[in-house]
């Protein structure tokens, strides 16, 4: 779980990075990373519910 | 942000030498803050903690940090990527070889860095207080001071890829961070997370099934002290840093420190009431915290925004602080005592954003936002890991957590042998009756 929560950011900043060199159009490239951004809390969500599971677990 | 450095003349480089020198009050000044929300038993531990980050950063940075960093104009590597270079890292001698430390810009660059890194390893120290060991501070602060904040900061201010973000895609200026809210603050809050995440919480602060136990700071007026001391230090940072990073005039450092000071106003007067009326009092520690979060996020948009603007993004701030450190707290189950992770990075990320649509560059709105989306993308997705993945690493050679023993006997008894205050210490044998 922790890992595939560090996995979606460094994936989310790719997607990001992807937008910038692929995308002319400042729209599309806007859209694309807020895509990517959108990726990146949700693996950063992800480790947060993990390290609150891991902590319970251990209480 | 991308620009040309040029030599400044004799006033220019005494300017920014005073600046410079007022940076160590910041550092004394979150030492203090830092020492203050922790417990007493613990006091001693922290300021020569502090000390030996200080140090440590210092020395990292000069032996191999500014080799990794460089400075805009310095060679670097470079990587071309659809027919468009990015500069990824530095290639500079280590220990500062060959850098003449003659007043030119990238000497001045190197000097200012040299404190400036100490002021954001003294984040995670702060947000592991109580239980981070003293020699896992100082080798956390080894990996980050060399390793992690070289490379964002020559990304960001050594003319790397996003700062290039402008010239090569049109975004803007691109990347800006005049002082270092994403370089300092939001590198320091998010390595303070993942020390927060891998020590784990202190003894007893989260019990099932109930609400998390109050650890209060053991001296406020030391928190409050050195919030004030840290305004006089962030003035300091922010101008020399601006002239330095952002290239603005000198005669641009009034509207610096105007902002500054607006912006952490504007902050901790909103956090003062927010927790006013949400608790009845106001809360002195939120407050202050309220206070560095807009002394952090005045560093992004000192040099590059209107002094209403810099009050309005310092009131915006001030309002969201008290929920944020509560969220992360009672929602996320993170143990942090001094709040430098919602303090640092939150503060840090919205001065970002902020910049991004109030900023005053003379580019299109849409492109400038994206450069700073890019930034703040950066440090989520890959500074954030790399830190991560750093000090998970240390951890399994040194043991970032005290243990029981550590925090039942206090930090000081348990590294130190001796407390901060030994007279605190009460003899029952010495009040009982003859």
């Amino acid at each position: 779980m922790k890992f595939t929560g560090f996995l979606l950011l460094l994936m989310g900043w790719i997607l990001v990075l992807t937008a910038i060199v692929l995308l002319p159009r400042q729209g599309s490239r806007a859209a694309f990373m807020l895509a990517g951004i959108a990726v990146e809390l949700l693996g950063l969500v992800l480790v947060a519910r993990t390290y609150l599971l891991e902590s319970e677990v251990s209480q | 942000m991308n620009f040309a450095p040029q030599p400044f003349s004799e006033a220019g480089t005494l300017l920014v030498c005073a600046l410079v020198f007022m940076v160590p009050l910041a550092i004394a000044g979150l030492a203090l803050l830092n020492t203050g929300l922790g417990r007493s038993r613990s006091a001693a531990q922290s300021m020569l903690g502090s000390l030996c980050i200080l140090a440590v950063a210092a020395i990292s940075y000069f032996a191999f940090g500014f080799a990794f960093e460089g400075y805009a104009g310095l060679p670097q590597h470079t990587v071309l990527i659809a027919g468009k270079p990015w500069g990824w890292l530095a290639t500079g001698p280590f220990f500062m070889h060959g850098l003449p430390l003659d007043g030119s810009p990238a000497s001045l660059a190197a000097m200012l860095q040299i404190f400036s890194v100490a002021l954001a390893a003294l984040i995670p120290w702060g947000s592991g207080a109580d239980r981070l060991r003293l020699r896992a501070g100082c080798l956390s602060t080894v990996l980050f001071a060399g390793l992690v904040y070289p490379l964002f900061s020559h990304w960001a201010w050594g003319g790397g890829w996003l700062a290039q973000l402008g010239a090569n895609y049109g975004l803007g200026r691109g990347f800006a961070d005049a002082a270092g809210a994403g370089t300092l603050q939001v590198l320091g809050g998010l390595t303070a997370l993942t020390i927060v995440w891998i020590a784990g919480p202190r003894y007893g602060k989260f019990q099932r099934g109930q609400q998390p136990a109050v650890f209060p700071g053991h001296h406020i007026v030391f928190v409050l002290l050195g919030s004030m001391l840290m305004l006089a230090g962030w003035i300091g940072l922010n101008g020399a840093g601006s002239l330095l990073f952002a290239g603005i005039a000198p005669t641009g450092i009034v509207l610096v420190a105007v902002n500054t000071v607006l912006c952490a106003s504007g902050s901790v007067l909103t956090a003062f009431f927010v927790t006013h009326y949400r608790f009845g009092k106001p809360d002195a520690s939120l407050s202050a915290n309220g206070w560095v979060a807009g002394l952090a996020a005045s560093s992004a948009i000192c040099a590059s925004v209107t002094p209403a603007a810099a009050l309005l993004i310092g009131m915006m701030l001030g309002g969201a602080i008290p929920f944020l450190a509560e969220t992360l707290e009672l929602r996320c189950g993170i143990d942090d005592p001094t709040g430098g992770i919602s303090m640092h990075a939150g503060g840090g990320l919205w001065g970002l954003f902020a910049l991004g649509f109030m900023g005053r560059f003379g580019v299109p709105v849409l492109g400038q936002l994206l450069a700073q989306l890019a930034g703040i993308a950066t440090l989520l997705g890959f500074v954030l890991p790399l830190a991560y993945a750093t000090n998970w690493l240390l951890n399994k050679l040194v043991a970032f957590h005290s243990g029981g023993e550590g925090e039942r006997a206090g930090m000081d008894m348990y590294e130190l042998g001796a407390g901060a205050y030994p007279e605190f210490v009460i003899y029952a044998d010495e009040f009982l009756p003859r």
